[in-house]
């Protein structure tokens, strides 16, 4: 039996830079995860609030902490800038790079290279493709349901590349060239003055009659509902994924990756996992419906077993 | 195939949509250069019940076009799904013994099947691949000899230009209709919602899940599933029942507001010389779920304007503004980046 | 950079108020025949209309005309189409329902008109289920000519009126075909 490990997610929103590097030296000390991913994965405004050279620190502290360090790219690459930023991160020496947009491909294809959730895999013919191509590793984006989950975890086996799903945290919904976060605050893209700072786990948007709807990131607009695929652990392994990703939040991702982590040790079950998460401060009621082809927002009880 | 030469403001390729074989051939008779179209499943971008096109469907429509001097793109523009991906790949193999002159493709393994499989048939690259940057675009044109990339609607017009300047294939860029404010292919607000997904399953707010509710004092809710999009109160014109086109609530915000994107057409007529300056080869109309009306009304006014320009006149499209969705219209990104 | 279109609200042109009128004392019995001939008539020339409505041929649509002193229903079911007229008091069960005034709802049937920004400017509404409301629609537009001109081909002394009536009709929407724009000549040069 391959050993189940856990991804720390890159951190998708905009936190002051002593509260970030505080956050990833934490995960680097305490968190019992196997693979951290590190980078500005939203918008290249953000880079110089911690730059390369923070991220580097960042990944020294991870390294020494026993983690893999894997450098996420960009989501969406636009303008001149990003296409720098992307450049610059797959020269990137010795570095595993997870890919999130072709522009990172242009440069590492040919080259071993991870690929990642925002970058579109949703068949084996896809996935064979960019293995050939040099991609190692393939984590999935959160929409995809377990059918054909299991059917590229087939061919994941096949290709001998690694699989890895988000099992925890808000699921990204939609990348746009707008910033939403400036448009709330009837500013521009150009002159956000990076309102998104204040919203450490998104800005959340209500419909006109207050239900709570999704969730803000710039230019990323997220499920408002954090997904908990506690109870699907067991499937996912069998289908062939052995990696499950957790995305950050404010709440204690310490305690959420420890809870996560003792699911996968058998040490708890996923009732137990559920209770544990709502006692660290984690928004209920959580979301699975996406791996069971229901509407994502939706919560599928378990079945019994 | 014949190679366009981009020349000094070479005559662009007016792209039609033909969402029925009636719109189909009300687009060929209203002058369209090319249309655009899908089969009637889940492998292209506009997978509606009651739209688009059988196989015996298309293939009637094929002799039709190239009587009339247009030429036939066939979308298969969804994500190849697993298991199932064959539906997609069949769709390539129709389109290929039926001798469309290109299919529009995302998927990197629809395109990487097609460029091995029909190593003839030509690839454009659709808007769903989300290809916004020169890289990748590249990437593209590299592995699988695409011809013609679909831009993205958020792009300036410079911006288009330095592309143009940077990648070894064809422009086609969208000057009319539905404006998309996600990042194309990339997209499962949908799927959140309703569980049927854009990528997957080529949906956009299915009409299986959009209720519009009368409202006592004459407004008029719109819904999916079981969200409230917007209410549009008596008299205030109405937009397409997709969730980045309502109005809600966040806690900086006393009132409502179009969090995303209000109702609007986008409408390029002011800014056609500039983009065939720009670089652009094939001009884009969205609506394979509108009417033959409106295809007729704008391919005729488009086909005119490009006519106007290539002869040195200003070319006049105001009259467009009634096919708009809530009767306004934009220029978008393209304009300035104040739009961002 | 916003052009808001002013929508001015469409005057009550006086052809379909006068057939309001007209229609008000008619006993819907005296209608039923009529509507039986059409559905039966078009649905025997445009059997391919049953393919777009999918697994709506046996909804019940309610086409509520807002000059008309009655609904109509209509099953497209092919195996056995009805239509028939409602007073509105009836409150009859239906799966969708369109609405609006007689002359959108008659360019939308000739193919004239388009039914989205004919939504937008909240001209044409649509109550129930969506889907089938949206199938109706692309059922219609992809038919060959338009259901007017299957109506106008209908012969017979009985249906003359009908005939004059849709003629008048035609002209006082522009005529199939005009659309907003008028077609220019087509003087397109292929590259």
């Amino acid at each position: 039996m391959t050993r189940l490990n856990l991804t720390m997610g890159p951190l998708i929103f905009h936190w002051p830079a002593d509260k970030k590097r505080d956050f990833w030296f934490r995960i680097a000390d305490e968190a019992p995860v196997d693979t951290a991913c590190i980078g500005e994965t939203i918008c290249s405004k953000r880079t110089p609030y911690f730059d390369d050279r923070q991220y580097e620190e960042v990944a020294q502290r991870l390294e020494r902490g026993g983690k893999k360090v894997v450098w996420s790219t960009l989501c969406e690459v636009m303008i001149k800038g990003d296409s720098k930023i992307v450049a610059r991160t797959s020269r990137r020496p010795d570095a595993e790079i997870e890919v999130n947009d072709a522009s990172a491909l242009w440069h590492l294809s040919g080259r071993p290279h991870r690929i990642g959730p925002a970058f579109n895999v949703y068949n084996s013919e896809t996935m064979q493709y960019l293995a050939r191509k040099g991609a190692r590793h393939f984590c999935l984006g959160a929409e995809l349901p377990a059918p054909t989950i299991a059917a590229l975890g087939k061919t994941a086996a096949e290709l001998n590349v690694g699989l890895e799903v988000q099992i925890f945290g808000r699921m990204s919904l939609a990348l746009s060239a707008r910033c939403y976060h400036a448009r709330a605050h009837d500013r521009t893209k150009d002159d956000c003055r990076f309102v998104c700072e204040n919203d450490p786990d998104g800005m959340e948007l209500t419909t006109r009659s207050n239900t709570p709807f999704l969730s803000i990131n710039g230019i990323q607009t997220l499920s408002h509902r954090y997904l908990n695929l506690a109870h699907e652990l067991r499937d996912l392994a069998e289908m062939g994924v052995a990696t499950f990703r957790l995305s950050p939040h404010s709440c204690d991702m310490v305690a959420v990756a420890g809870t996560y982590r003792a699911l996968l040790d058998g040490k708890i079950d996923a009732t137990e996992a559920d209770e544990l998460l709502v006692e660290h401060g984690v928004p209920q009621p959580m979301a699975n419906g996406f791996f069971h082809q229901r509407p994502g927002l939706e919560r599928v009880a378990p079945g019994p077993d | 195939m014949s190679v366009e030469q981009a020349g000094q403001m070479a005559r662009p390729e007016l792209v039609c949509p033909a969402g029925t074989p009636a719109a189909l051939r009300t687009a060929v008779d209203a002058g369209a250069d090319a249309v655009y179209c899908g089969l009637a499943n889940a492998t292209n971008a506009r997978n509606f019940p009651g739209l688009n096109f059988s196989v015996p469907e298309l293939e009637k429509a094929i002799p039709y076009a190239r009587k009339g001097g247009t030429k036939v793109l066939l979308a298969v523009n969804s994500f190849a799904t697993a298991p199932g991906a064959d539906l997609w790949h069949r769709a390539i193999d129709t389109g290929a013994s039926l001798g469309v002159d290109a299919v529009i493709v995302a998927d990197i393994g629809v395109a990487a099947y097609a460029a091995r499989t029909h190593p003839g048939l030509r690839l454009h690259l659709s808007v769903q691949a989300g290809a916004s940057s020169p890289e990748a675009i590249k990437y593209y044109c590299r592995e699988f000899n695409v011809k013609r990339v679909v831009l993205p609607r958020i792009l300036t017009i410079a911006e288009i230009s330095a592309i143009h300047d940077l990648i070894p294939c064809e422009i086609e860029a969208f000057v009319f209709g539905n404006i998309g404010m996600m990042a194309e292919g990339r997209c499962s607000l949908t799927n959140y919602i309703t569980g049927q997904s854009t990528n997957m399953d080529g949906v956009c707010s299915p009409a299986s899940a959009v209720r519009f509710e009368k409202q006592t004092d004459g407004a008029m809710t719109a819904r999916l599933g079981d969200f409230e999009i917007d209410c549009y109160e008596a008299g205030e014109n109405a937009g397409y029942p997709t969730i980045c086109k309502g109005r809600y609530l966040t806690p900086g915000r006393n009132a409502p507001y179009y969090a995303f994107e209000e109702p609007v057409s986008l409408n390029l007529s002011s800014l056609l010389p500039d983009l065939v300056k720009a670089g652009v080869s094939a001009l884009k109309i969205e609506g394979r779920q509108r009417s033959r009306s409106y295809v007729r009304a704008v391919v005729t006014a488009y086909r005119r304007a490009i006519d106007d320009i290539m002869d040195g006149q200003p070319p006049d499209l105001s009259a467009l503004v009634a096919l708009t969705e809530g009767g306004k219209q934009t220029q978008g990104a393209f304009k300035s980046k104040k739009w961002r | 950079m916003l052009d808001r279109l002013q929508t001015p609200p469409p005057a009550q042109p006086l052809l379909p108020r006068l057939m309001g009128l007209v229609l008000v004392p008619v006993p819907l019995f005296a209608i039923q025949p009529i509507l039986d001939r059409l559905v039966r008539d078009i649905t025997t020339r445009r059997p391919e209309m049953f393919d777009r409505l999918g697994p709506h041929t046996t909804t019940r649509f309610v086409i509520d005309v807002d000059e008309f002193p009655f609904v109509l229903m209509l099953r497209p079911d092919p195996t056995a189409p009805r239509m028939t007229a409602h007073r509105r008091s009836e409150n009859i069960a239906h799966g969708a329902s369109i609405g609006g005034p007689f002359m959108t709802l008659f360019q939308i049937l000739d193919g004239d008109g388009d039914s989205d920004a004919l939504f937008f400017s909240r001209q044409v509404r649509v109550g129930g289920d969506t889907e089938a409301a949206m199938c109706l629609r692309h059922a219609l537009d992809d038919l060959e000519g338009s259901v007017v001109d299957d109506i106008m081909k209908i012969g017979g002394p009985l249906y003359a009126p009908l005939r004059l009536i849709l003629s008048r009709l035609r002209h006082q929407a522009g005529g199939n075909g005009a659309a907003s724009i008028p077609p220019g000549p087509d003087k397109r040069a292929k590259s």
